[in-house]
């Protein structure tokens, strides 16, 4: 059986979750690998439940938030870029390669860009292979 | 903490039931520790599909209840109107399976995923706590900032209303780009003087306080309660002294360029925008005068009976508390010189619509005669081109939405001065669909005989005295010249460039014509996203006068709806700090964007209710993780993330 991918997508309730909502009633078509979890602002993901989310058996993680100077809170996704670039580096410390964490920047007028990142993401996983924590979990 | 918990699964007629297996779902929902009770039903939001929902809440005795059907930005404020008939409306939550399930996917893995979506969101459910909104005083005041048609007429609604404005206008006098007007469509009414009598009565009404020549320096709070600094700049003259005399101006030695006229009339250093200004009074450019010093030249002071003129006056800050703001700053044309590849720049004879406008008008600089300014003459042969700049890849894609009107406009009104002339109109299309507008654009093409041209201008050059232009006619497929004395572009309308710096301090977005962005381009077209800001005119959107009134009045009555309350209701997802274990590092003050987390006397942090947003910054930065999102706790998100995977 080919390999699917479990990722879990932390969305910003103002521009990425309402963006994955046009997605929606546009009817533009995606892997099903990808589950949301909405939450306020892209500055709300804790590094904790990116860690979590792989520790439970992850393979990618993705955050998707309001583009530079857009975020419905002024500056929680410029706090969101710094923490995956700080997380990114502790991932691969970790043996988790840094790409299977991607941030994207999705309007709620983006509904197109919401379905082609992920499914990029979601190529991008299977082409990296099942996380190495799996097995661990 | 809900323990018994209820799953209403929605077929949505095919939309869901038509992808995901919703009974299914119903069955796996059940097997969930705390769900007692799981169905489905075909329209969940229909009245029926509601008193299913309660009915099974009475005989279940259910005490939370999960729908899992579409996007809660939809129907989450229907199923918690329902609930709260019961419980707390926290213990009702949505699980999306349409938008982000059976409408994006197809087959076994939509249903798996559905599973997914609504165990996630029992999870999150199962440790909500019971809230109860948080009750903010609001302040019945509005700040409107542009005192052009729309701030006018949003001024002087809520001020009809019964409660203050304070109306912001950065030029010296209000009125806007409507005083530039000569006449306007359809009716030809003059613009003038259907505005006037509004700019007297905002100048005149109790509640409104007026402040011209000043800017908005910041804007801190949230609905009900912003705090705003304005800046009044020193006019130098007092404008409740001032009686209008001109003695002034006519001793003054400096000329300079009226903005107003669209630079087309010279003004003095001090001067009167237009003789009908609100308010009444002169103004000193500083930039113009010799020096306000009596050692450089004190003319006008020496000649002012009335002793108003004041070289001493400072810039003033001007604080204000209001609970609302309408925001109305106009637009501008787009910069005629980067239209290059026409051949549109520099040249006296190729003028801007405004410019035209104000040719047009009886007080402008021509005394309402049309001329070929580079000759004084009268013009012959006049080019109108449509869409300069607008519906253009390379410059604004979006239609400017109203020179097709002011364009045939113009063409009437240049005919009545000059019978004998003859008018060309290049454009693309005729978009004439306002009240009355259509029979205006035929009145002009039969009536007048105006030369109407389908197509777009390729190239314009001058040839001695003449402009000329090149185009092709693609009605009939053959090229067009034509030897112009005058050309007059119906720019494309943009925003205020400092609209880029207000949204800045509103903390809301504008597109890439400048122009503010709505909540929702239907539903909302009047509300910024961040409550308690509205937009009026051609701030949001290129529009006519009847559409920038009707807006202003949409946004007035926006406001007054939050002043018909003298608290307003805020949601209570916000931040919670454990003040015992709070290490008093001071990470989660600095990250607060809205200074809503304090730091008390004792180094601790403590988040102040009616300040904070509830967007989780600090509960993300918090190392020691000390900071809570109220219903968005770590724990619940943890919790949600396990059962996805
Ligand atoms: S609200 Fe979207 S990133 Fe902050």
């Amino acid at each position: 059986m080919s390999f699917e991918p479990k990722i879990v997508a932390f969305l910003c309730n103002w521009c990425a979750y309402a963006g994955a909502d046009l997605a929606g009633t546009s009817r533009l078509q995606y892997p099903a690998n990808i589950v949301p979890i909405r939450v306020m602002c892209s500055g709300r993901v804790d590094p904790e439940f990116i860690l979590e989310a792989f520790r439970k058996g992850a393979d990618g993680v993705f955050i998707g938030g309001c583009h530079p100077g857009d975020c419905h809170y002024v500056s929680g996704n410029y706090k969101a870029r710094k923490r995956v670039e700080m997380m990114k580096k502790l991932l691969k410390e970790m043996g988790i390669n840094p790409r299977r964490l991607r941030l994207e920047w999705v309007s709620a007028t983006e509904g197109q860009k919401f379905a082609d990142v992920v499914s990029q993401f979601v190529e991008e996983i299977k082409e990296l292979g099942p996380s190495p924590w799996r097995e661990k979990k | 903490m809900a323990r018994r918990i209820g799953v209403f699964v929605c077929h949505c007629g095919i939309n869901i039931a038509g992808t995901v297996d919703v009974e299914r779902v119903a069955r796996e929902l059940e097997k969930q520790p705390g769900v007692v009770f799981a169905t489905t039903y075909q329209y969940m939001c229909s009245d029926p599909g509601q008193n299913l929902i309660k009915q099974k809440i009475e005989e279940e005795n259910l005490d939370a209840v999960v729908v899992a059907a579409c996007s809660p930005a939809m129907h989450e404020e229907t199923f918690r109107g329902v609930c709260r008939e019961y419980f707390n409306e926290y213990r009702c939550e949505m699980a999306n399976i349409r938008e982000q399930c059976s409408w994006v996917h197809d087959g076994e893995e939509a249903t798996e995923k559905a599973i997914k979506i609504v165990k996630a969101t029992v999870e999150k459910l199962r440790d909500n706590e019971d809230l109860m909104p948080i009750l903010v005083p609001v302040e019945k005041k509005c700040l409107i900032i542009g005192g052009g048609i729309a701030g006018i007429q949003a001024a002087l609604d809520i001020a009809d209303a019964g409660y203050k404005v304070i109306l912001v206008e950065k030029e010296p006098s209000i009125g806007g780009r409507m005083a530039q007007l000569s006449e306007t469509f359809p009716t030809l009414d003059c613009s003038q003087c259907i505005l006037t009598p509004k700019m007297v009565a905002v100048a005149r009404h109790p509640n409104i306080k007026l402040l011209t020549y000043s800017e908005v320096l910041e804007i801190s709070g949230f609905v009900g309660n912003f705090h705003v600094k304005i800046l009044k700049k020193p006019r130098y003259v007092d404008e409740d002294a001032c009686t209008v005399c001109g003695d002034c101006e006519e001793v003054c030695p400096v000329i300079v360029a009226n903005e107003f006229e669209m630079e087309r009339k010279p003004r003095k250093a001090i001067y009167i925008p237009f003789p009908q200004a609100v308010p009444s009074t002169y103004t000193l450019d500083r930039e113009a005068c010799l020096g306000l010093a009596p050692l450089t030249c004190s003319q006008c002071k020496e000649v002012c009976e009335a002793n108003a003129i004041d070289y001493d006056m400072q810039p003033k800050i001007i604080e204000e508390d209001v609970g609302a703001i309408i925001v109305a700053t106009g637009y501008d044309l787009y910069d005629k010189n980067k239209l290059v590849e026409y051949g549109y720049g520099e040249d006296d004879d190729i003028i801007t619509s405004l410019e035209f406008e104000r040719m047009l008008s009886a007080s402008g600089p021509t005394g309402g005669k049309i001329i070929k300014p580079s000759t004084g003459k009268e013009p012959k042969k006049v080019v109108f081109i449509q869409c300069a700049g607008s519906r253009d890849k390379q410059h604004m894609p979006y239609c400017s939405s109203i020179c097709c009107m002011y364009t045939a406009k113009h063409a009437l009104l240049y005919k009545h001065h000059v019978p004998d002339g003859e008018a060309y109109i290049f454009y693309i299309d005729i978009r004439a669909t306002g009240k009355g507008y259509e029979e205006f654009i035929e009145r002009v093409m039969e009536e007048e005989r105006i030369n109407y041209i389908r197509g777009k201008v390729a190239k314009i050059y001058r040839d001695g005295d003449k402009i000329v232009v090149c185009g092709v006619d693609t009605l009939t497929g053959r090229k067009v010249e034509v030897q112009a004395d005058l050309v007059v572009l119906a720019m494309a309308i943009v925003g205020k460039e400092e609209a880029v710096k207000i949204a800045k301090k509103l903390k809301v977005a504008v597109d890439d014509g400048n122009f503010f962005k709505e909540s929702h381009p239907k539903l909302k077209p009047v509300e910024a996203l961040t409550r308690g800001i509205y937009f009026a005119g051609c701030a949001q959107a290129p529009k006519d006068i009847p559409s920038a009134v009707a807006q202003a009045s949409a946004a007035a009555s926006k406001v007054l709806s939050i002043f018909s309350k003298d608290k307003l209701e805020k949601d209570p997802l916000i931040a919670v700090v454990d003040e015992e274990h709070c290490s008093a590092c001071g990470i989660c003050v600095s990250v607060c964007p809205y200074g809503a987390m304090m730091k008390m006397e004792n180094g601790k942090a403590r988040c102040i209710e009616a300040l904070c947003e509830g967007c989780g910054t600090c509960a993300a930065a918090c190392p020691s993780s000390n900071i809570e999102m109220r219903n968005y706790k770590d724990e619940q998100i943890v919790k949600m993330v396990e059962v996805v995977i």
